[in-house]
């Protein structure tokens, strides 16, 4: 049987061989089909295909996450630029895309922040239906808490500024936080008193592999490459400008590069002789065995260093803020399980017996200012779209659609001007400290 | 758990340290140019592999500790030429 169907396919498979750089057939996924294909055992199609790796094109994004994958996407669906490859060195969606957590807001502190993370917010609501793939964003709402005078106040600049910007986002009292969340200690005994939080309805969580291969299966669909296993080892520079990268796979020429790795983005700027003002540290996370739904917002505390959501599968996603020292080391530690648990329990004391499942880590590439590093560099033809520190998941689809039109036009978009390289020469830095992450 | 070889106190846990990094030598405001102060401001060596770095047992001896560490493993061996 099984001999059977291996043959089946591989024929298949060897008579389609000289179309296979035609598009395949579009299939789009519906309600009817989920029905007739439930009914009649049918097979799904592939969600991307496998195209085998060409010598030339015209642009190569390193690191096939969701920045890479939304540049890409971008790059074909308004720009008509679909000779295009995006390499990875392990599988899609593996680095900083599969391991964040999950959530999406945009009430920053920086009018040039805020304007930006909400055009990618209003990006995500669209997204199911631009893709054609459910990505299961949930608006359910966004708390940050204020235990002290000092992040109050962070937190009405935060409001005042985000309201100028048109975002829904407000300080609320600890009765309006009792109400949204009845779960959490909001009496005056807790250890770190909750005097209030910013709330910001339209925040919420997604699924951030739905969302990845939504991307993945956009690009591919309009003729972009997508390349698994590929790691790039060099980047070919002459007189200036990029000529090409070498891989594990062979040498590739392109007049393009894009660097889109989260992690590693200094050791490939590095390849192509480019300095970065970015650093690397671990940020470790951890989820919790399912439970019935009782908790419907995010809540967010700078003073704990923890950030909690209740998934669809009804687990609680916790995040901490990033290790105290730089490492490229994915790997666990005791100290966090033993911090975050001492410091969730004193927000919400009646989950002592839950027990958590895992643990896992990301790297996250630090810059000075807690703001991204999108653009060109002195480097012609190679760009980076990197440092995306603890903020990269949520900026996904608005850094996609700017660094695509970034490279297509030659002109840098004015929603990502602020955010060159060259702003660490002028010293305009986009200070986002107070509200790009949490514990700094 | 990562530990971290004080000459002083013996190795001791890492959450008992701040990391301060590897050495920036400040340039002297004489001499230097608004490139070069940025420079010193702001951009890192970010090496993969083995880094020297010094790290301030805080809890401890409150004395600076230079150390090699590997930035991939965190194997942490005691630097060369550090006191003690």
């Amino acid at each position: 049987m099984k001999n059977g169907h291996t043959s089946d396919s591989d024929s298949a498979r060897a008579s389609s061989g000289r179309a296979s750089r035609r598009p395949p057939r579009r299939e789009r996924y519906s309600a009817l089909q989920l029905v007739s294909k439930g009914l009649s055992g049918g097979d799904w199609p592939r969600v991307w295909e496998h195209r085998d790796l060409e010598r030339r094109y015209d642009v190569v994004i390193i690191g096939g996450g969701l920045h890479g994958l939304a540049t890409a996407y971008y790059l074909a669906a308004h720009h008509g630029i679909r000779n295009v490859a995006v390499l990875d060195k392990g599988y899609l969606g593996g680095g900083g895309s599969g391991r964040n957590t999950a959530i999406l807001r945009s009430n920053y502190l920086t009018p040039e922040g805020v304007r930006f993370y909400d055009r990618s917010l209003k990006l995500y609501e669209d997204l199911a239906g631009e893709l054609n793939f459910n990505v299961m964003f949930s608006q359910r709402g966004h708390l940050t808490l204020a235990h002290n005078d000092g992040a109050l106040r962070t937190m009405r600049w935060r409001a005042e500024v985000n309201k100028l910007q048109g975002i829904d986002s407000e300080v609320i009292g600890p009765d309006e936080i009792k109400r949204l969340v009845p779960r959490l200690d909001t009496s005056d005994e807790a250890r770190y008193p909750i005097l209030g939080a910013l709330y910001h309805p339209p925040g919420g969580i997604i699924r951030h592999d739905a969302v990845v291969w939504g991307y993945a299966r956009a690009a591919g669909r309009l003729g972009v490459h997508l390349h698994q296993n590929t790691e790039v080892t060099g980047i070919d520079v002459q007189n200036g400008s990029v000529t090409g990268v070498r891989t594990n796979r062979g040498t590739i020429a392109a007049g393009t590069v894009v660097n889109c790795t989260a992690g590693w983005s200094t050791l490939i700027s590095d390849m192509a002789g480019v300095d970065m003002p970015v650093t690397t540290s671990p940020l470790q996370a951890a989820v919790t065995e399912p439970v019935k739904p009782f908790l419907d917002t995010v809540v967010v505390s700078g003073t704990l260093h923890v950030y909690v959501s209740q998934t669809d599968r009804g687990e609680l996603v916790f995040g901490a803020s990033v290790d105290p020292f730089t490492s490229y080391s994915t790997r666990g530690s005791l100290e966090f399980v033993e911090g975050l648990a001492s410091n969730v329990l004193k927000l919400m004391p009646s989950l002592s017996k839950m027990r958590l499942l895992r643990q896992w880590a990301g790297l996250c590439d630090m810059t000075p200012d807690y703001s991204p590093i999108m653009g060109a560099t002195p480097v012609q033809g190679f760009f980076v779209d990197v440092g995306w520190g603890t903020y990269g998941f949520k900026a996904g689809p608005v850094a996609g659609e700017a660094m695509a039109e970034h490279i297509a036009t030659d002109r840098v978009p004015e929603i990502i001007a602020p955010f060159g390289l060259d702003r660490f020469e002028t010293g305009r830095l986009v200070g986002e400290k107070g509200a790009a992450a949490v514990g700094h | 758990m990562i530990q971290i070889p004080c000459p002083w106190c013996g190795p001791r846990n890492v959450t008992e340290f701040h990391h301060y990094g590897p050495s920036a030598t400040r340039p002297s405001v004489a001499d230097t140019t608004v490139e070069g102060w940025h420079r010193y401001l702001y951009f890192r060596a970010n090496p993969l592999g083995p880094v020297e770095e010094s790290w301030y047992h805080a809890a401890g001896c409150r004395r600076f500790v230079a150390v090699v560490r590997d930035t991939h493993s965190n194997q942490i061996t005691p630097a060369e030429g550090a006191e003690r």
